[in-house]
Order: C-alpha cells, then sequence, then structure tokens
C-alpha cells in the first residue's frame, strides 16, 4: 500500500515566497502598475472502501500559479499549472497584454498598503498529523466506518463505501506594495455512506462524516458509521404529506444552507448591484430579535480560518447581523469601494478573475433550547434532514425547494417523510425564526444550531 | 505506430517507448487494465459588468492521471510536471491498488478517432479577444435597450480547448482537440414596488462564429431581458399535486435528473439506484423513448471519444417506456458483462472517469403542443429550468422552474414565481400522457455535477404532459371552492 511522506522542507517555503514575489517583479518591469501573484500547492489522499473491499486509492500533489496584474485601472489575470521559467514568462506576458483590453474601472485596484497585513499567533490550521497514518490504517479508517454502519442493523445491505481523505495546501500571496503571506491548512476526514432496504425492497440512503483539522480531534470511525446507520434508517418507509402550512425545525445540516442565503444577500457584490433582497438594508432590522449572526476570520483551528485574506487583508471578526438588525455587509475591496465603505477581509482569490468574497467562520449564535425541547413544542410539523435542489432567489427571496426528513407529531418524531417541498419568502423567513438550538457545532466554515421556522408552505398530496 | 505529429508528441517531447514505459510501471504490481490520461487545457473568460470589460482572464493548466484498474479496484495517482521521472512516480503510486506480479502492456497501439464532431480553433486567442469583448458588449446594449427597467446587466463569455490523449495497456490511442464555448447574460428588472431577475445562455463544442451567425449575443439578452421583466408581475405559484406541461428543451433536465443518473452503470453496479434490476420493465408510458446520444455535431455534451478513449454512441435507455439499459464505461461494461457506450468521462486529468450523460432527451411523439396545453384544466406550464437535483438511491429527485404559468381549463393564464417540483424517478414517466411533436434541445448551458466531478451535458424534450406532479409553492390550490 502507498505511503506518503511528508517533507517538511524549510528551503521550499522560501522558494514559494520568492516565486510569488518574482512574478510581481517581473510584472511591474513588464509595464504594470501594481500586480498580485498567488501561489498554491497541495497534496491529497483518499480512499472509498465499499462492502469491505478497497474500492478506489488516490494520491496526488499538485500546484499552480495566479497573477493580477493592473494598468492604472485596467486589469487581468492569468494563471498555469506548469512552473518552467518559459511558462511564467508566458504567464506574466499574456497578462499584461490582457489588460489592455479590459476597461478603466475607477474602483479596481490592489488593498491601499495600509490595509495589507496578517493576524498575529498560531491559528493552528495545519497538523502534519493528516498524513501519519501508514498507508494501511488510512483504509482500516475508512473500513472502519463502513462496518460500524454494516453491523449495527440487518437492514443496512447495501453501501456506497466508508471514506477517509486527507489533504493538505499551502498558499503564498504576494503583492507589489510589499505584502508576502504564507499559510498551510491541513484536513481529514472519515465517513460512511450505508444504504438500507426494508421488505417491500425499498431502499434510502444517509450518511455521516467526521472532519478535522488534525487526525488526533477525528471522530473515532466507528461512532461515525453507527450515527450513519441511525440517519440512514429513520428513513425507511418514508411517505408523502398533505399539503400544509406547519412549524417546520431544521437539523443543523440543513439549517445553515438557509443561514448561507443571508451570506449571499448581504455579499457585497450582490448588494452593489442590488441583486439581493437585502440590499441597502444596512442599520434596518432584517430578522426577529432573537437573530445574531457572526463572521469570524479569526477562529483557532476554524475550518474558515486564515491569517489574511485572498488580497492580503487580515481577517477579522464582524457582526453581519446583531438581534435581528443588519450591522454589515461582507466585503472585499472592490465592493467595499463600491459601497463607501471599508473592505471586511473576506475576499477570496481562485488562480484567476476578480476576487470573490467567502467567509470566515460565518455562524449562528446559539439558543438556550435543545433540540428535543424545539421538537417537544410542536403538535404537528415537519423536521427537516435533507434538502434536494437549490430554489432560492436572492433578488426577489422567492424560496422553493426539495425536502426529507421527519414528520411530527404530539412533539415527538413520528415517520419518515419524502417526495414534499418548503417553500416561503427568505424577507419573512428570518422574522420566523421563532426557536434557535443549543447546538452549534463547526463541520465547515458555515455553521448553524437546529432552528425552528413558523410559517412555510409544505407541498406534499 | 502511431503518428507522432501529435499535440503531446510535440509538446511534451512523448514517445511511444516512453508511453509503453509509463503503462509497465502501472502494471508492475499487477493489475488487469491500466490508463494514461494527458491533458493539456487552455481556456479564456472575459465578464462585462455595469457596461466595463471588468474582468478578463486566462490560463492554462496541463496534467496527467494514470488508473490501474485490479478487480473493482481502482489506484489513481496524478501529476500535474509531465517529465518522464514524475509520470513514472505517479504510474508507480497508482500500481499499488495490485499486488500481484508485474503484467505487460499490449504492444502497439491503435488510434481509435473516427469522428470529427467539433471545429477545432487553436488558441490563437489574442486575434479573437477583441471580437469576444464585441460580443459582450453588444448583449450588453441589447439587454439595456429591452426595457428601461433593466437595471444591471451582466455577460460572460468563456471558452476553452482540451487537448487530451488516452492510452490503454489494451491498445487504446485515442487523441482530441475539444472546443467548449459557451456565453451568458443575466439581467435584473427593477421597479420602485420590485426587483425580478433573469439570465440566458447557451453554445456548445463551438468556434467564435457561432456567436455571430446562429445564435448572437441580442439572442441571449433579449432572453435575458424578457424573462426578467415577465418576473416582475409573476404571482405566487401554488401547491401541491396537479397537471404539469413542460415546454420543450431545457426543461429536459426532468430526464437527466429522473431517470439519467438513475441508469448510469455504476450505480446499477452496486445496485445502489432505484432503477436496478429493471431492465426489461415499464418505467414509463409507451410514449416515452428517450436516448442519451454523444454523437450530436458540435453539442455542449457531445465527444468524439469519451474520457477512456471509447467513441461516444446513440444509446436507447428508454423506448416505448420499457427500460433498455445503461449508461456505462470500461470498469462497470467489464465487471457487467454489458457494452462499453462511451460514456467513461472525467472532470480533468486529477479525477477518476466514471459514467456520465452526454446529450439525454425524449424523442418527439405525435401530440400538437397546444393541445396539450388545452387538455390541462388546472396546473402549470414550465418553460424554463434552473438546476435539479436526484437521490438515486430512493428515486426522488426535483429541478426548480424559474418561468412557469399557470393554465386554467385550458388557457395559459399568469406567470408564477419559481417553484420546485418534485417527483420519484421510476414513476414519474409512467404519468406522462402526452407528448409533443416539437423536440428542441438546450441552447448548451448545462453542467452536470457528480461525486464532486462537473462536466458538460446537454438536454432536450419536447413538450410533454405529466398527469400529476408535485409543485412547491406557496399558494394553496381551491378545489370546489374550498381551500383544501
Amino acid at each position: 500500500m502507498p505511503t506518503t511522506v511528508e517533507t517538511q522542507n524549510p528551503k521550499q517555503d522560501t522558494d514559494l515566497k520568492d516565486l510569488a514575489q518574482d512574478v510581481v517583479a517581473r510584472a511591474m518591469a513588464g509595464g504594470a502598475t501594481t500586480a498580485e501573484a498567488v501561489v498554491r500547492e497541495g497534496d491529497e489522499f483518499s480512499t472509498v472502501v465499499r462492502l469491505g473491499q478497497v474500492e478506489t486509492l488516490k494520491e496526488a500533489g499538485s500546484k499552480s500559479i495566479g497573477v493580477r496584474v493592473f494598468y492604472g485601472q485596467r486589469a487581468a489575470s492569468t494563471y498555469s499549472s506548469d512552473f518552467s521559467r518559459d511558462a511564467i514568462d508566458r504567464m506574466v506576458k499574456s497578462a499584461l497584454e490582457l489588460a489592455k483590453i479590459t476597461s478603466e474601472d475607477p474602483f479596481g485596484g490592489i488593498p491601499e498598503a495600509d490595509q495589507l497585513g496578517s493576524i498575529k499567533g498560531d491559528l493552528d490550521l495545519y497538523h502534519k498529523d493528516v498524513y501519519s497514518l501508514p498507508g494501511e490504517e488510512r483504509i482500516n479508517y475508512a473500513r472502519r466506518a463502513e462496518k460500524a454502519a454494516l453491523d449495527a442493523d440487518p437492514r443496512i445491505k447495501n453501501s456506497e463505501g466508508g471514506s477517509f481523505d486527507a489533504a493538505t495546501g499551502r498558499k503564498v500571496l504576494a503583492n507589489s506594495h510589499g505584502f508576502v503571506g504564507e499559510y498551510r491548512r491541513s484536513y481529514c476526514s472519515v465517513s460512511a455512506v450505508p444504504i438500507a432496504q426494508d421488505d417491500a425492497g425499498n431502499m434510502q440512503r444517509d450518511y455521516w462524516f467526521s472532519v478535522s483539522r488534525n487526525l488526533a480531534k477525528l471522530d473515532a470511525p466507528e461512532q461515525v458509521g453507527k450515527i450513519a446507520a441511525q440517519r440512514t434508517l429513520r428513513r425507511l418507509g418514508a411517505r408523502k404529506v398533505k399539503t400544509a402550512k406547519v412549524p417546520i425545525v431544521f437539523d443543523p445540516m440543513v439549517a445553515n444552507s438557509i443561514l448561507e442565503h443571508i451570506f449571499e444577500g448581504v455579499n457585497g457584490d450582490a448588494v452593489y448591484r442590488g441583486a439581493s433582497f437585502l440590499a441597502g438594508k444596512l442599520g434596518e432590522k432584517i430578522a426577529g430579535a432573537n437573530v445574531t449572526i457572526i463572521d469570524d476570520g479569526t477562529m483557532v483551528g476554524g475550518f474558515g480560518s486564515s491569517p489574511f485574506d485572498g488580497e492580503g487583508v487580515p481577517t477579522r471578526r464582524t457582526v453581519v447581523v446583531e438581534n435581528g438588525v443588519l450591522k454589515s455587509y461582507i466585503l472585499n475591496t472592490y465592493t467595499a469601494k463600491k459601497l463607501g465603505l471599508k473592505t471586511t477581509g473576506n475576499a477570496s482569490r481562485g488562480l484567476a478573475g476578480t476576487p470573490g468574497i467567502g467567509p470566515g467562520n460565518y455562524f449562528l449564535q446559539p439558543g438556550t433550547k435543545t433540540p428535543q425541547q424545539i421538537i417537544g413544542e410542536i403538535q404537528e410539523g415537519l423536521y427537516v434532514t435533507e434538502f434536494l435542489g437549490h430554489g432560492a432567489n436572492l433578488v426577489t427571496g422567492d424560496y422553493s425547494r426539495g425536502a426529507s426528513g421527519l414528520w411530527i407529531s404530539g412533539g415527538q418524531l413520528a415517520y419518515p417523510v419524502e417526495e414534499i417541498t418548503v417553500a416561503g419568502n427568505l424577507k419573512e423567513l428570518f422574522f420566523n425564526i421563532s426557536e434557535i438550538g443549543t447546538d452549534l457545532e463547526f463541520r465547515g466554515s458555515v455553521a448553524s444550531p437546529t432552528i425552528r421556522v413558523d410559517g412555510l408552505m409544505v407541498g406534499g398530496e | 505506430m502511431v503518428n507522432q505529429n501529435h499535440f503531446f508528441f510535440e509538446h511534451y517531447g512523448l514517445t511511444q517507448p516512453d508511453l509503453e514505459r509509463y503503462l509497465a510501471a502501472a502494471l508492475s504490481a499487477g493489475g488487469e487494465y491500466a490508463d494514461l490520461y494527458f491533458e493539456y487545457l487552455s481556456s479564456t473568460s472575459l465578464m462585462v459588468d455595469e457596461s466595463m470589460v471588468k474582468s478578463a482572464s486566462q490560463g492554462i493548466s496541463a496534467g496527467c492521471g494514470i488508473r490501474v484498474v485490479a478487480g473493482e479496484r481502482t489506484g489513481y495517482a496524478y501529476t500535474d510536471d509531465l517529465s518522464p521521472a514524475r509520470i513514472l512516480q505517479a504510474a508507480r503510486t497508482a500500481a499499488l491498488i495490485a499486488s500481484g506480479p508485474a503484467k505487460t502492456p499490449v504492444v502497439g497501439f491503435q488510434d481509435k478517432q473516427a469522428r470529427s464532431l467539433y471545429p477545432v480553433t487553436l488558441p490563437s486567442v489574442d486575434a479573437e479577444i477583441t471580437a469576444k469583448v464585441d460580443l459582450l458588449m453588444r448583449s450588453d446594449a441589447s439587454a439595456r435597450a429591452y426595457d428601461a427597467r433593466i437595471k444591471e446587466v451582466r455577460a460572460s463569455y468563456a471558452d476553452e480547448l482540451r487537448n487530451i490523449l488516452v492510452i490503454g495497456s489494451d491498445g487504446t490511442f485515442a487523441e482530441d482537440s475539444q472546443p467548449l464555448a459557451r456565453m451568458n447574460v443575466s439581467c435584473i428588472a427593477k421597479t420602485e414596488k420590485n426587483s425580478a431577475r433573469g439570465s440566458s445562455g447557451g453554445g456548445g463544442r463551438v468556434a467564435l462564429d457561432f456567436f455571430f451567425g446562429e445564435k448572437t449575443p441580442e439572442h441571449f439578452a433579449k432572453e435575458a431581458a424578457r424573462q426578467a421583466i415577465l418576473q416582475l408581475d409573476a404571482r405566487e405559484a401554488p401547491a401541491g399535486e396537479m397537471e404539469v406541461v413542460l415546454g420543450p428543451g431545457w426543461p429536459g433536465v426532468l430526464l437527466h435528473e429522473a431517470v439519467g443518473h438513475g441508469l448510469e452503470a455504476d450505480f446499477n453496479r452496486k445496485k445502489t439506484s432505484a432503477f436496478a434490476g429493471l431492465v426489461g420493465r415499464r418505467v414509463a408510458s409507451d410514449k416515452c423513448t428517450i436516448v442519451d446520444n454523444g454523437t450530436m455535431p458540435w453539442r455542449r455534451g457531445s465527444l468524439n471519444v469519451d474520457d477512456e478513449g471509447q467513441p461516444t454512441q446513440e444509446t436507447v435507455l428508454i423506448e416505448n417506456g420499457i427500460l433498455k439499459g445503461y449508461l456505462s464505461d470500461k470498469l462497470s461494461s467489464k465487471l457487467m458483462g454489458i457494452a462499453d457506450t462511451g460514456n467513461g468521462r472525467r472532470e480533468s486529468y486529477e479525477h477518476i472517469p466514471m459514467p456520465r450523460m452526454t446529450n439525454t432527451y425524449m424523442l418527439p411523439g405525435n401530440d400538437d403542443p397546444q393541445d396539450i396545453i388545452r387538455s390541462v384544466k388546472h396546473g402549470i406550464y414550465a418553460v424554463n429550468f434552473g438546476g435539479g437535483q436526484v437521490d438515486i438511491t430512493n428515486g426522488k429527485f426535483v429541478f426548480s422552474a424559474s418561468e412557469a404559468y399557470m393554465i386554467e381549463d385550458g388557457q395559459v393564464t399568469f406567470p408564477i414565481k419559481g417553484a420546485t417540483l418534485i417527483g420519484n424517478g421510476p414513476d414519474v414517466l409512467t404519468r406522462v400522457s402526452m407528448v409533443g411533436n416539437d423536440l428542441k434541445l438546450d441552447e448548451g448551458v448545462g453542467t452536470c455535477g457528480k461525486d464532486g466531478q462537473a462536466v458538460p451535458v446537454g438536454v432536450g424534450i419536447p413538450t410533454i404532459k405529466i398527469d400529476s406532479l408535485t409543485v412547491g409553492g406557496t399558494a394553496r390550490k381551491e378545489v370546489g371552492g374550498f381551500m383544501q
């Protein structure tokens, strides 16, 4: 079985920084007025074990470099996966050529020098232990997760497998204002996707996973497999329900996708175009008084943490919504200038193109009731555990999605339901979050506790 | 012996003995089959926003993915450094999926490519770049001229040329140059009261001249603007089960979600699909015949050869309502003992190929589209969609209407807001009672995601009537004067 040897070569760190600064220097020598370069390097390992046998084993490393140049207010960008001197020369030259055909944009440009920087202190984003397991042990992680699911109940008869993934990445950013920064991040995860079958032959699938920057903090594969089995088994025998307006409880896995709609709605790009139901609402009530939403790119060990954003601006903690009042949009340099505001350090930089906007660690502040208490207070209602499709219109706020979950009757989860829709309007939805759970847990850069929402339409028979 | 005047031979100095050496390394620990996938992708994208060219980018990515198959096991490694040492290292990594004596690959490759479904333009991007910018500025002007309420217009153009070389230990040798171009326009209409959005786009495996002749920037711009203006006055969509008429073209995304994914061979080999074991059984009304066809000239989902070097084909999935077969790649065809339908695709050299759709559509029937609408008492007429999604195991699928109307007593009455439609794949098509004579393919905007891999696809459908489907709106439907 293959094993990966992580070599910690400090010289290589310097090389990537040097390379990024060299690209910036070459762009400036070629006539750019400002320039910015990004270098990314990463390794990935993944394995899937299905029905006890290794199904896939994948292992590789890759790297890429991108440059963004400005001629005054005209911008263009290019990238390459080839690091040879010739290829990089071509990349810089193409960017300089390309910038001649773009428009003078009065708001274009990289951040001012005084905005650049890196937050101090160790964010604890990189643990080399994600690659510490020998090859056979990694496969066993996947195998153990799947086995726990398969062993949980005789109705678990099939599986899409258990998997173990590990990855590390390094990112370097440099620009012509003298900024150069670098960080590394690691990631590992274990998951199981069991399939249960009932006597009638109907199948259901669900999944569970654990993810961490640190192998030592990953949940035991057995725990992951067991939860995956429970989540799958409870879906067996799902039925449709009558069309009705009832209270809906969203579990954290689906509540976070609802929370993301506020992020999309306060994203500076949508705001300056007026393409959001939240544009122009700064300082106004957009949600109930129980709703406080934070974006914090500085949390130690966070999945959305980094010392600086995609433009070299230090990350920070931003209160987005406080007691229902919209306090801040989420911005990068360009959208901040368009709106006459300051960047919130949320630029996300791909290899090419204009920087976008991405979350740090973005979450809804937890409330005081447990999920059981929230469900216990509902006579007839719906507990949603999965969404299907993407039916949100950020311009109008119209919202309609496929869903499945469990019916709530007399304060208890009564039976599974499927092939239904949940619909309403986001403008009202956030005022109708009547309960927020205590169960906030980060499994990615966006997290929400369980929430209860009233007034949505459930579409069924 | 293959012609050495090929892209990778020229650009990277590859030789046939090199390729044989890499395959031998891939099979050095046993394994039944190995292949190498070389890819060189150059891409350009441009965006006009607020009538300015705000973004222009170009890039090149290249690499080689190496796969080794041993039974149901797949080992995979890739490198973006195409030097012999790194390719050999990747080959040896992938090799370790197997454990046994070394195998010898077939000596002498067979060039499989026979077709040319699309024009191939060299990425001499610089000469054409101002023409591309001009297209975007034209669409911006056209959308704004459509109606004074159109306040925001964003137009983008993206194209790429993907050169691939697939070498297999069974003697497979396939090379292809695959162009892909797409233009998109999105608009926001605003009044004092409300706002709405509209978008449109299209393209295919075409050269730039397509956008000057076949589908002009004005065509896409007017369509996006029309939708945005229409949505300003849309009313609440209904909720619950009702009759649904789908218009021709992009609503074919129904087929992609409801049956297409469920018929991909890997899910059926593993019996994780709701369609597993249903070949020969009725899964649709006898008016429904559905095919997947990768051989349509210039279409977005078409390919001369798939990403395993196999020529694409037209595959009948459902014939007069009876399930005929699956979409397969090399691995599933071998393990299931079925034909390789040329549907082995991957996003890039970093990804393992798997069965994927190409262009999936329903053949036309005999009904007049007007008669279909006239036959509906209470239902919706959905003509444009966003995307969709399916859970292949329980068969439940959704697709989201972005332009739809109420039909009452056989008449199209008023536009309704976007709504998700939800159904069950293995039985939704049994409720298709009318099929129009107006088959249309979509304009070339579809991208399908599976297991984190995105590939371009096409869909198509004539006007059809589904007798009952759940519509996810917000308005209760009134039945006989009582609220249900």
